[in-house]
């Protein structure tokens, strides 16, 4: 085959597969231990460890979520974490019908000679890194390729290298049974129209499964992470049925049949805002050959945080906001959202911020 | 939109939809007159401008024969033929709601270096004669890429200049109103097995839809006419199922779903094994977002050109025949065809001809 099919390949398939399941999709909870200080800082509680455990335990424990989730993306200081009575989060997690995901790109740096363009880093040890996790309970990957639309961006340089990094980190992911999770994303930053960010999106989505082809990944044990279509942040909204028509416009342009299942990214999007647009999608009368469901951190935690506010008695409360999100992204994964899910200010709040540093 | 807007847009995404229809494919009738003649030749009929037409009078009369057909391939020459009674052929073709197409490419030269790999020409005043065959009525164009598996083949030159002659002739027919269809052929020369066919065809058709987005292309007013995945000319056959499991899988993992219908080549499969294995493919319980269908030359024509022999007395007999192959053909892009077809003099024989110049 064109696809290695090593001894992994059928459940790669078949985890890729579970994690596509219509009515679930992904939590991300992989913020990096500097990015979750951000997070903290805004609620003002403190970046330390136990901190850190207390949140995520939080969210794993949170009543009735688990049928909405196929999927739990974790940084690597979480992957080894406990529950308050020992019992290792990723236990927990698998015993709930929620599989581990495990962040392992080591961020982006600088491509010189371009306008502020990134590479991801995180190929070195890659391998050895994927077995560790692989042992430790994991079974997919994320690595975030992050580009811009400017002038004259993305660059060319700039499509290649990411597109070529991300087929380099899926096949090491799959020759140690990791399903990865290809995440080119392209950011919302500029005053773009919408039709711009299709294009790029098109543009940006053929040169990453072409690169998949070249490096004999297996589509069918791969899931896309991509941006949806929209305006930029500089420009007028437009409607979630808009963002729908150009985003499933642009993957079936360009995302093989083979590919399972299509997990959005929220980026600066509010929670409602997020939920409404994959709503709109899986509402849109059209062939879609793969799922389309959600992988969101900000956009499923926001309210949640919130409520939390770093308190022990506002647990009950937080874990309740945190299932109302659940479900809402698990109906529109369906296209059975009704909307205002909760009267919750911080669901409609964007999450925008410029030249997000992950 | 990464895709560049024609005026044609609409009319192309129509064109190429209703090829596409269930029941529906394409007889490819353009044979040059080199190629014809050799054709004529077998059944001792002088290559004149009168038995040309008089052959193409009775494929496109056949009773029952247009209504199984969305649309004919033609040769220049017979793009301006008349019938005996002075209608235009492409007039004929229109009223029995068949799409009259047009071969577009000026053949094969070869590829300084490499072992015997070719290139595809045409490209020169293509848009004017586009034009033009637009006017005379044609609404679909055809251009064919050809390669072949060997030791070091297909090379990386051979599939980037075949991908990007294919991209650059399928651009400049939508400029100009006709959909084109892809056609990069694999030939099945060779002692290789099936795997071997179909990692090639993956690699191929990936390089196809990456030159298709860097050109602009429009997929939804594309069709794709690819090679069945099948073992080479002198391995052991393998049955209708694995050719059929082989051939949608590359389809899966490389032809986006906006394409609307993949038309298969018949290559040198007898009448019998091309339908049977096109009614596989349809019946196969799989994902199969664009509609599979025919365009066969050779494997719609062998027993009516047998059957006509060129004899005035003889063309019910042929017409008949030629209804019999549509009707199969018709049925196995359901996957309803039951293998019952009465079996023309030359229907089980193999049409494989070693490196066959086209």
């Amino acid at each position: 085959m064109s696809a290695f099919v090593g001894k992994y390949a059928d459940e790669l398939i078949k985890t890729a597969k579970y994690i596509a399941t219509p009515g679930k999709g992904i939590l991300a909870a992989d913020e990096s231990t500097g990015t979750i200080g951000k997070r903290f800082a805004s609620i003002n509680v403190e970046n330390i460890e136990s901190n850190r455990q207390a949140l995520r335990e939080l969210l794993f424990t949170s009543p009735g979520t688990f049928p909405c989730l196929s999927g739990v993306i974790l940084f690597e200081e979480t992957l080894y974490q406990k529950t308050s009575d020992g019992k290792p989060f990723v236990d927990l997690l698998m015993e709930s019908g929620v599989i581990p995901g495990i962040k392992v790109d080591k961020g982006v740096v600088d491509l010189a000679g371009t306008n502020g363009e990134t590479t991801t880093q995180g190929l070195d040890s890659l391998g050895t890194r994927c077995q560790e996790y692989y042992k430790a309970g994991a079974r997919f990957a994320k690595w975030r390729a992050v580009l811009k639309i400017g002038a004259t961006e993305p660059s060319e340089l700039s499509i290649q290298d990411n597109a070529k990094g991300l087929a380099r980190y899926a096949i090491i992911c799959q020759e140690n049974g990791l399903v990865p999770i290809v995440e080119p994303e392209i950011l919302t930053d500029g005053s773009h129209d919408i039709k711009q960010c299709a294009a790029v999106t098109e543009t940006v989505l053929a040169a990453v499964y072409k690169a998949l082809n070249e490096h004999h990944v297996l589509l069918e044990g791969t899931l896309l992470k991509p941006n949806m279509v929209t305006p930029g942040s500089d420009s007028p909204k437009v409607t979630p049925e808009v963002i729908a028509d150009y985003t499933v416009t642009a993957l079936r342009r360009t995302v093989p049949p083979a590919v399972p299942g299509i997990v959005f990214l929220s980026g600066g999007q509010s929670e409602e805002e997020a939920t409404l647009n994959l709503n709109a999608m899986n509402k849109l009368d059209v062939l879609k050959p793969w799922t389309l469901t959600f992988s969101f951190g900000r956009a499923l935690q926001q309210s949640t945080l919130k409520a939390w506010a770093g308190k022990t008695e506002n647990v009950a409360k937080a874990q309740a906001t945190f299932l109302t999100r659940c479900k809402a992204n698990s109906d529109a994964t369906l296209g059975k959202y009704t909307g205002g899910a909760s009267g919750d200010s911080a669901a409609s709040e964007s999450l925008y911020v410029k030249g997000y540093k992950y | 939109m990464s895709a560049f807007t024609s005026k044609f847009a609409d009319e192309l995404i129509a064109n190429a939809a209703y090829i596409g229809t269930p029941g529906k494919g394409i007889l490819a009738a353009d044979e040059s007159t080199g190629t014809i003649g050799k054709r004529l030749a077998s059944i001792n009929v002088e290559n004149v401008e009168t038995n040309r037409r008089n052959l193409r009078e009775l494929l496109f009369t056949a009773p029952g024969a247009l209504p199984c057909l969305s649309g004919v391939i033609l040769f220049e020459e017979t793009l301006y033929q008349k019938s005996s009674d002075g209608k235009l052929f492409v007039d004929i073709l229109k009223e029995g709601g068949v799409l009259p197409g047009i071969k577009v490419d000026k053949g094969t030269v070869e590829l300084a270096g490499t072992n015997g790999e070719t290139t595809t020409q045409g490209l020169d005043g293509l848009g004017d004669r586009c034009k033009k065959y637009y006017e005379a009525g044609a609404r679909f164009a055809k251009w064919r890429a050809v390669l072949k598996i060997g030791e070091n083949e297909p090379s990386e030159l051979s599939i980037h200049e075949n991908a990007y002659g294919l991209a650059r002739y399928a651009v400049i027919c939508q400029e100009n109103g006709l959909v084109p269809i892809v056609e990069p052929e694999i030939l099945v020369d060779g002692s290789h097995d099936i795997q071997k066919c179909a990692a090639v065809t993956e690699r191929v058709l990936a390089a196809c839809y990456k030159a298709l987005s860097d050109h602009h292309v429009l997929l939804e007013g594309t069709l794709l006419k690819p090679n069945m995945v099948t073992p080479g000319s002198d391995s052991p056959k393998v049955s209708p199922e694995v050719i059929a499991e082989h051939t949608v899988r590359a389809l899966q993992r490389t032809v986006p779903a906006a394409v609307p219908a993949i038309v298969f080549l018949s290559g040198g499969q007898s009448e019998e094994e091309a339908t049977r294995n096109l009614n596989a493919m349809n019946q196969l319980k799989t994902k199969k977002p664009w509609s599979l269908s025919f365009s066969f030359g050779r494997a719609l024509q062998q027993s009516t050109l047998k059957t006509w022999a060129g004899k005035e007395e003889n063309v019910k007999a042929a017409q008949e025949a030629l209804y019999v192959r549509c009707k199969a053909n018709s049925e196995a892009t359901l996957g309803t065809y039951k293998g019952d077809a009465k079996l023309g003099d030359g229907a089980a024989e193999s049409l494989h001809v070693k490196d066959y110049k086209y």
